[in-house]
């Protein structure tokens, strides 16, 4: 086990673990935000650069800073680490100019996107962001395409984050789908517009921190902050059938896997959660699902907005913290 | 004894007997009556309301509009930025998707397909025009109508949409300066 330091906190891991891993095990306001890096794909991280931190002292046994911020998706601790991330003026300005660069293509339709409200991009974008854009440049636009009939990619919010391409790399040896061109022509697309044919191709749309994947089932029909969330299952051949239904009134709008407070699928039995696109595009009716109790919600969260909570229940959550 | 009044302006109720001019009330009627004369003679308080129209402040909250942008192209998207700013939970909508062609008719590849304000629920508070993103929903001057229905409350776009040959002012509203112009 080795001993690392992260803003103030101390924390024993297994060697190798990385630095986010470690601060996720600690929780709360120390863990950096990640836009690339999925835990539950092998693979993931080290793009985006969001998840710089500091490193105050290398090892016990040398104990000189790193001159430079690091990825801390990708950056094995050592022992007698002293990581910065919320305590750091460097990491905070660091962050804000890559939230800057990812916002350089992004068209900032929030208003249209079904994305918004739960939209990792927002949230950066809303701490580290500033009100106005220093690019006059034209941004790259896209026409919006269909991958399959249920999946609709808006290639002008994408921030090339490569989780999608992770996952149809899990899914399949003969994937159809990926990333073409380099640089500033990157875009992800299939293979002339071939439809992805798989049963789980679906969860791209709840790996993708913005909304250049989403679901066409549920394309326009709401807001998420107007939805009930809700924790359901259903007797499913082909995944473990555990997932989010997000009601209006007794209606099923759209369903998703369900997600821990970094975004990530949650583990259901022992395996990621994923979840097929039976469940996801086919099951809207209640009566397929047999309905566990609402989804705990953040309530920073605007989703959590309209869900009137008891006294009682507020005074829960605050001592609860933000979980 | 009792507590000393803090405001000091307790007034203790006297219950002396009456004399007998006040016992035949006449005195007092005839001076109320002699105030009720006098105001026929002083400039008129009211207004002779549908002729007459009395000058609203720049920023009144009315009846809201939804406006159009300079090609006539619907602002609205239905983010739905407004109903969750709504304290009284008027508004709802239903969002659609622009299809081919229709580019003349809204702005973005979401409109809003239902857009309706419960006028009996609103409030007029503006927070819906605070929230707007998109310049659609402003407050204006006019003054919702009074029905005999409740029904007749719920406005659809058919009556919150502007109609382009009778685009509705919005000028005087705009004091913040982020917005632009009509």
């Amino acid at each position: 086990m080795v001993k690392v330091t992260i803003d103030d906190v101390q924390i024993e891991v297994e060697p190798g673990t990385t630095i986010l891993s470690a601060a996720r095990q600690i929780g709360g306001d120390v863990v950096p935000p990640a836009m690339c890096y999925y835990s539950k794909l092998p693979g993931t991280g080290g793009k985006c650069r969001t998840c710089l931190v500091e490193v105050a002292q290398g090892s016990e046994k040398d104990p000189r800073p790193m001159p430079k911020l690091v990825a801390s998706c990708s950056t094995p601790v050592m022992d007698g680490m002293v990581v910065k991330n919320k305590t750091s003026e460097r990491v905070h300005d660091n962050r804000g100019g890559v939230v800057e660069f990812l916002l350089i293509n992004h068209p900032l339709d929030c208003p249209v996107c079904d994305q918004a409200g739960e939209c990792h991009l927002q949230d950066l974008g809303y701490e580290h962001g500033s009100a106005k854009t220093r690019y006059e440049e034209e941004r790259r636009k896209f026409d919006p395409i269909d991958i399959g009939n249920k999946i609709k990619l808006h290639m002008n919010r994408c921030i090339l984050c490569y989780r999608c391409v992770h996952v149809a790399n899990q899914l399949t040896d003969k994937r159809v789908h990926g990333v073409l061109h380099r640089g500033e022509h990157a875009e992800i697309s299939t293979y002339i517009e071939n439809a992805i044919e798989n049963d789980f191709s679906g969860n791209m749309i709840d790996v993708c921190p913005v909304g250049a994947l989403t679901d066409k089932t549920f394309r326009f029909k709401s807001r998420v902050w107007f939805l009930k969330p809700m924790d359901a299952s259903c007797s499913c051949t082909k995944c473990s059938g555990k997932a989010v239904v997000w009601m209006f009134g007794n209606e099923i709008y759209r369903v998703t896997a369900r997600k821990d407070a970094y975004g990530e699928v949650e583990d259901q039995d022992g395996k990621a959660g994923w979840i097929c696109n039976d469940c996801r595009f086919d099951r809207k009716d209640v009566s397929n699902w047999t309905i566990e109790g609402p989804r705990k919600i953040n309530r920073h969260s605007v989703i959590s907005q309209g869900q009137y909570l008891s006294p009682r229940d507020t005074q829960k959550q605050l001592t609860d913290g933000n979980k | 004894m009792t507590m000393q009044s803090l405001s000091n302006r307790k007034k203790v109720v006297s219950k002396k007997e009456m004399t007998f001019m006040e016992r035949i009330y006449l005195p007092a009627i005839f001076g109320g009556m002699w105030i009720t004369f006098k105001h026929l003679f002083r400039k008129n308080n009211t207004l002779k309301y549908p002729e007459e129209t009395r000058e609203f402040a720049p920023v009144y909250r009315g009846q809201h509009v939804l406006k159009r942008d300079e090609e006539g192209r619907e602002n609205c998207t239905a983010c739905g930025l407004c109903a969750v700013a709504c304290p009284a939970e008027a508004i709802t909508m239903v969002a659609g998707e622009r299809e081919r062609g229709e580019e003349n008719l809204y702005r973005e590849e979401k409109y809003a397909e239902v857009y309706e304000i419960n006028m009996l629920r609103c409030i007029f508070c503006g927070l819906c025009e605070e929230a707007c993103p998109k310049e659609a929903i402003f407050l204006t001057d006019r003054i919702v109508p009074s029905n005999f229905e409740r029904d007749g409350f719920v406005y659809g776009k058919d009556k919150l949409v502007e109609s382009m040959d009778d685009r509705i002012d919005i000028t005087k509203r705009q004091h913040t300066g982020k917005r632009g112009v009509i």
